[in-house]
């Protein structure tokens, strides 16, 4: 085990002395990534991105692990998710509390992703409605709220008592048809996210929370104490630098535009030269993320044949310790891949570690199964010639059993091989790369091309393998053994 | 050669081979004979050390301690010759000679001797179990049996899945083997015209024991039960 670590360790750490700045897997999170590593560029500090690392739970074990510096957050969040079993009342008290983890957190970047409610430009002008209190005075609005925000007690429920509204007719409806609703006059009223990029493209106007009733999801970014000063005197200069429409017009550049976000971010942070410097070509991206991909399954199967092969013999020759490893493998594949990932980084941190460290466990079971049903399959007369022979025990697994059990075991390695392509996609959400990246940064993005450039090359590479397999068994399995 | 002193064997609740006291004489051949399920095939496991048992077992004089040593000097043939599907012919009689460390040379030139020994040339030895016949296949489990010229052949019902050709053939062949050879032989066989074939000395046994031990001319003679009685009357009548 302890050469397996000391590999990944090699495997993972190639930017020793940068920092690393980590971003959740939507679009403004990417965005902000990228706006933090700029900022510690130009002043001097080297950074890397790691970017699209699933929610906020990854991205908070990942910074207390060490695994990154530093990223975006939302004091929302940090309030309410992260920290909410603390009940902090305000951004002091959460300053407070980030300091008893060690943790500290930048001045707000100046803008509040939170809830609003949003209606057309022309329709709010023609009714003079600019707060949410003056839709109190129009009943004949149709409201079109998505289903979530129906539910939550801290949603419409509380915003109708706290404003008055009992009065509007409601309905709910999905968030993403609620635009096109608004856009083709079905409704007039939806709620949104504050920096949500359709507010822009569909001119949008956003009332104003004139009583205050929805918290401050205030953009800021949260670092460990032992940040480099000159990160954080950068991180810090841009307070105040990007408000609700700035950002809106980022995640529309983004989303709606087909720009990169690291031209978004160079425009936030005042460029508005974008640098003509175009990604990796397909060709290469493809080259670069099969490597990845291959590493994680070839170094997860490895140490798995190595482990699992002696498990399977032991559990074939003792019967109680059998169903023990069997069970326990058993039990360890029934937990839900994401889980494990996540469960994975406060011990491992984020990148290949922990999802190689889930596909080996993913292939315990199929390789100590097969071996143990292989070496247990064999009739008895042919062990009791072996035995009558003289060969000693070692010598009858050699020479006997591992070669008549060797066609049952190869079926397991080629499952969990072929398994373990499909899962390590997955690893994509904890920064492993691979072909789970672009299916990740699709899903996003919702592009169907990029999803098709990991999906595909995941699926020939996963009959590939198969193939392999197939000509492995041809040549590894003795010829009185082949049907 | 072997002496059993209340030798017994049980598995769980099952009592397979009741407390048997019994002795093989040098070069004696030992017929095990009575329906199945009567414990015979566990006498001859007892014999190779297969399965746990109480009681003791003298080998040539002394008390079985190394199971290894024991086997170093028995050669034990099953139905259908007990080979290994993934070697060949060859490689599964080598395997005799490759336990206990023999050099190739030492082994090649065995192989050479036993194939004349049992009729097969080097074609057939170069086949795997699979592509030989019943016949083929139960003289390469006897060249393997024989590798290492041991004292004692142990045969569990091995020429029962021949043709009835071919088995009279190999049986009148075995039969010339071991006279020439002079081995101590025990053999399991159901059938009591197969034992009267080979001759020798009878062991008839019923639920786990021995019921009676002699020649066949005296069980014939005087039969120490109905059981015995019913057994040989039963065998000669079918």
């Amino acid at each position: 085990m302890k050469w397996l670590c000391a590999l990944l360790l090699l495997v993972c750490t190639g930017h020793a002395n940068a920092e690393t700045v980590g971003s959740k897997a939507f679009t403004e999170g990417v965005i902000l990534g990228e706006v933090a590593k700029q900022a510690l560029e130009r002043a001097g500090v080297p950074a890397t991105h790691r970017r699209e690392l699933g929610g906020s739970r990854i991205l908070w074990d990942a910074l207390r692990a060490k695994s990154i510096d530093v990223y975006p957050e939302y004091t929302g969040t940090l309030r309410f998710e992260l920290l909410a079993a603390q009940h902090l009342p305000d951004g002091a008290a959460l300053a407070r509390a980030l300091a008893g983890q060690g943790l500290a957190m930048s001045r707000p970047l100046g803008f509040s992703d939170s809830y609003a409610l949003a209606m057309r430009g022309d329709r709010a002008q023609a009714l003079g409605i600019a707060t949410i209190s003056d839709l109190a005075r129009h009943p004949e609005l149709a409201v079109g709220l998505s289903n979530e925000f129906v539910d939550r007690k801290d949603g419409w429920p509380a915003l109708a008592g706290a404003y008055g509204l009992a009065a509007l007719k409601v309905r709910g409806i999905d968030h993403d048809l609620a635009y096109r609703a608004l856009n083709a006059r079905q409704i007039d009223v939806t709620d949104a996210y504050t920096t949500d990029a359709e507010i822009a493209a569909y001119g949008l106007t956003v009332l104003a929370d004139d009583r205050a009733f929805f918290p401050h999801y205030d953009a800021v970014f949260v670092y460990r104490r032992d940040f480099d000063p000159r990160a954080v005197a950068a991180l810090d200069r841009l307070a105040g630098t990007i408000d609700e429409a700035k950002m809106r017009r980022l995640n529309a550049m983004v989303r709606m535009d087909g720009k990169t976000e690291a031209e978004a971010a160079r425009l936030a942070l005042g460029d508005d030269a974008p640098a003509a410097r175009a990604g990796p070509s397909l060709s290469k991206r493809l080259l670069e993320r099969t490597r990845e991909h291959l590493l994680l399954v070839a170094l997860a199967l490895s140490a798995a044949i190595i482990v699992a092969l002696p498990l399977g013999i032991i559990a074939a020759r003792r019967r109680r310790v059998g169903a023990l490893v069997l069970a326990v493998t058993g039990i360890l594949q029934t937990i839900p891949s994401l889980a494990l990932f996540v469960v994975l980084i406060p011990l491992l941190g984020i990148g290949a570690a922990p999802t190689i460290a889930a596909l080996f466990l993913y292939s315990l079971l199929p390789i100590v199964r097969n071996t143990h049903a292989g070496l247990t399959g064999i009739a008895p007369a042919l062990l009791d010639s072996a035995d009558a022979l003289g060969l000693t025990r070692a010598q009858r697994l050699r020479r006997i059993e591992l070669p008549l059990a060797l066609p049952t075991i190869l079926a397991g390695v080629r499952t969990a091989a072929v398994i373990a392509v499909g899962l390590a996609t997955l690893g994509a959400i904890v920064g492993a790369g691979g072909y789970g990246q672009p299916i990740l940064t699709g899903i996003r993005l919702n592009s169907t091309a990029l999803i098709l450039e990991g999906a595909v090359p995941a699926a020939l590479l996963a009959l590939l393998i198969d193939g392999l397999f197939t000509l492995i068994e041809r040549a590894a399995v003795p010829k009185g053994l082949r049907r | 050669m072997f002496r059993l002193e209340q030798v017994a064997v049980r598995y769980g609740a099952v009592e397979a081979l009741a407390p048997t006291d019994l002795t093989v004489a040098l070069r004696e051949t030992l017929l095990l004979l009575g329906p199945s399920g009567s414990g015979k095939t566990t006498l001859l496991r007892t014999l190779a050390g297969l399965t746990p048992f109480t009681g003791t077992l003298t080998f040539a004089g002394q008390p079985v301690r190394a199971w290894r040593e024991l086997r170093e000097k028995l050669g034990y043939v099953i139905q259908d010759g007990g080979l290994f599907p993934h070697l060949t012919a060859r490689a599964n009689v080598a395997l005799a000679g490759e336990a206990f460390g023999w050099d190739e040379a030492r082994i090649a030139a065995r192989i050479e001797e036993l194939a004349a020994l049992v009729g097969l040339d080097a074609a057939q030895l170069a086949r795997f179990p699979a592509e030989l016949s019943g016949g083929q296949r139960q003289r390469v489990g006897l060249m393997r049996a024989l590798l290492r010229d041991p004292a004692v052949l142990l045969f569990d019902e091995a020429l029962s899945a021949l043709d009835p050709v071919t088995r009279l053939r190999l049986a009148g062949e075995l039969r010339d083997l071991i006279a020439q050879l002079g081995k101590t032989v025990a053999m399991v066989t159901h059938s009591l015209r197969e034992a009267k074939f080979f001759g020798g000395r009878v062991a008839l046994m019923d639920g786990g024991r021995i019921v009676q031990a002699g020649s066949l001319g005296d069980l014939e003679a005087h039969p120490a039960s109905d059981f015995v009685r019913d057994f040989i009357a039963a065998e000669e009548a079918l």
